[in-house]
């Protein structure tokens, strides 16, 4: 108990800080002007990298906590989740303003047109509600509608994976590294909900004929 | 060696004749001047890593009327940002990774349907009658440089092999070795990568070899030590670090026509109305620049190469 508050303590503010180490770097990159030929780009390329990277890691959570029994690792699920939605509000600004310096024309039809724009423009929109919904009272209105709203996060994790596979030209390797880690952690939440349902019914099994004996003994 | 006199493009294939580079206007003192104030102006830009990328030769050259008079793109982002699969498919490697590739010996053997094939030595090339060529570069990912290249037109060297009346097309291939080009080693693109042009395409004036940059030899990781620039085309098209060039009569397949047919058609001819199927061409950053600019129908050379294309469909053949 005690080193769990330690922890807490001085630990979550250095996460906290490690998890901002990337803006820093870029914006180090960006005053000294070491952004290379296409600081844009580079820009873009970064927050958008870092944004999947975070919902890998916010991903993560859950399995390694059960895996490890580190039980304690649920409190940063939530600051995980958020610089994922941090990243990719700066992402998302980027491709706005410094990408298409706000001509909402060109930007209205590369949404509708193009499907990589399409489908990363749904991730960020699929991320606004888990956002806004994270604090603990909104944690407490919404009950067990919470967890089931956050299960969208599967599909802004997949959406964001498929966003980065469609804009490449040709070297998949990168995205496919995305899409292979994500497997994993999917793949654990389906293998888990399988045998909890697998469980539960043979506890039902189990349950059933005794029912029918005591109904019979009660006969 | 000779370079032929103009009169000898077909007529069906030459610009406006305001264009003509007049061939009288040969290397003098003002030419190396303005060689030597632009590779000085280069060399202020450039960084420590560039100058050992730097094969760093000066070359001969006279001024062309094709030139434009944009503002350059500096040296650096020219050598720090090229889209070079052979080397790597991020385009920040292969300024590092090309510092060692060797250009020596290197020979270009021009062969197929010509009446005299022959076999170019790289330094042979170099001797021929060079100009300086300040192109716009359109990049097919949507951004663009202006180049001074370093080159002779590829007319030139395709007049000396006599192409016969057979001869349809002209098929580009670059050097393929694993061992040199580490991208080679896997097979991101079908090895070795392959090029085309139509033959009036070819023969047009404006289609150069480059074999330098900034008034010096070309840096490996701009496709030494001989590249072709189509500047109307997008920068794809613009084969690097060439060994061989065939005529044929067929119409040659392009690496990254076969990679992807649907996307990269044997023109690719820079055209803002007709859309990568993933993305727009309608506009492009110019690297330095922050907002984007339209891009500009056959990347601005429309007076010199519409006529090419005059009754095509080139949303057809894009």
């Amino acid at each position: 108990m005690k080193l769990r508050s330690v922890k807490a303590k001085y630990f979550k503010p250095l996460v906290f800080l490690a998890c901002l180490v990337p803006l820093g770097r870029l914006a180090w990159k960006a005053y000294n002007a070491a952004l290379g030929a296409n600081p844009i780009q580079v820009i873009t390329w970064s927050t958008g990298t870092w944004t999947l990277v975070f919902l890998m890691l916010t991903l993560t959570v859950t399995p390694l906590r059960k895996l490890t029994k580190q039980y304690w690792l649920i409190q940063y699920r939530r600051m995980l989740g958020l610089f994922a939605f941090f990243y990719g509000s700066l992402h998302f600004t980027t491709y706005i303003w410094l990408d298409q310096f706000f001509d909402w024309h060109s930007i209205t039809k590369d949404v509708v047109k193009r499907p990589f724009i399409t489908v990363g423009f749904t991730a960020f929109v699929l991320m606004l509600p888990l956002a806004l919904t994270s604090s603990q009272r909104a944690i407490r209105w919404l009950g067990k509608r919470w967890q089931m709203l956050h299960r969208l996060i599967y599909a802004v994790a997949i959406a964001g994976v498929i966003h980065f596979i469609w804009l490449v030209k040709k070297d998949l390797r990168k995205p496919l590294i995305y899409a292979a880690i994500l497997s994993v952690l999917l793949l654990y939440r389906v293998v888990v909900w399988g045998a909890r349902r697998l469980s539960q019914e043979r506890v039902e099994n189990q349950r059933s004929p005794l029912l029918k004996r005591s109904a019979v003994a009660t006969d | 060696m000779l370079i032929k006199k103009p009169s000898d493009i077909p007529s069906s294939e030459i610009t406006p004749e305001g264009l003509y580079l007049s061939r009288r206007r040969f290397l003098g003192g003002a030419g190396a001047l303005v060689g030597a104030v632009a590779a000085g102006g280069a060399i202020s830009e450039i960084l420590s890593p560039s100058q050992s990328a730097l094969a760093g030769t000066k070359l001969q050259y006279s001024q062309s009327q094709y030139s434009t008079s944009e503002k350059q793109t500096p040296l650096n982002d020219i050598t720090h940002y090229n889209n070079y699969y052979e080397f790597s498919t991020d385009k920040y490697e292969p300024a590092d990774l090309a510092k060692n590739f060797n250009t020596r010996p290197w020979t270009i053997k021009v062969e197929g349907l010509a009446n005299k094939p022959k076999t170019f030595d790289i330094d042979a090339l170099l001797k021929m009658q060079l100009q300086e060529r300040i192109y716009r570069m359109r990049c097919v990912e949507g951004w663009s440089m202006v180049i001074p290249w370093v080159g002779i037109p590829l007319s030139a060297v395709l007049d000396d092999v006599q192409p016969n009346s057979k001869a349809k097309f002209v098929e580009f291939t670059s050097l393929k070795d694993p061992k040199r080009f580490p991208g080679q080693q896997r097979n991101v693109l079908d090895w070795p990568y392959v090029e085309g042009l139509r033959m009036d395409e070819a023969m047009h004036p404006l289609t150069i070899l480059a074999v330098g940059l900034y008034g010096e030899t070309l840096p490996n990781q701009d496709g030494a030590p001989v590249r072709l620039v189509v500047p109307w085309k997008y920068g794809f098209k613009g084969i690097k670090a060439i060994v061989n060039i065939k005529l044929v009569d067929y119409q040659p397949t392009s690496s990254w026509t076969k990679a992807a047919p649907n996307e990269y058609g044997f023109y690719s001819n820079v055209n803002p109305e007709v859309d990568h199927p993933r993305w727009s061409q309608a506009k492009e950053r110019r690297i330095g620049e922050f907002t984007k600019r339209p891009t500009l129908m056959f990347n601005g050379y429309g007076d010199q190469v519409a006529s090419l294309y005059t009754g095509m469909n080139l949303k057809k053949n894009y």
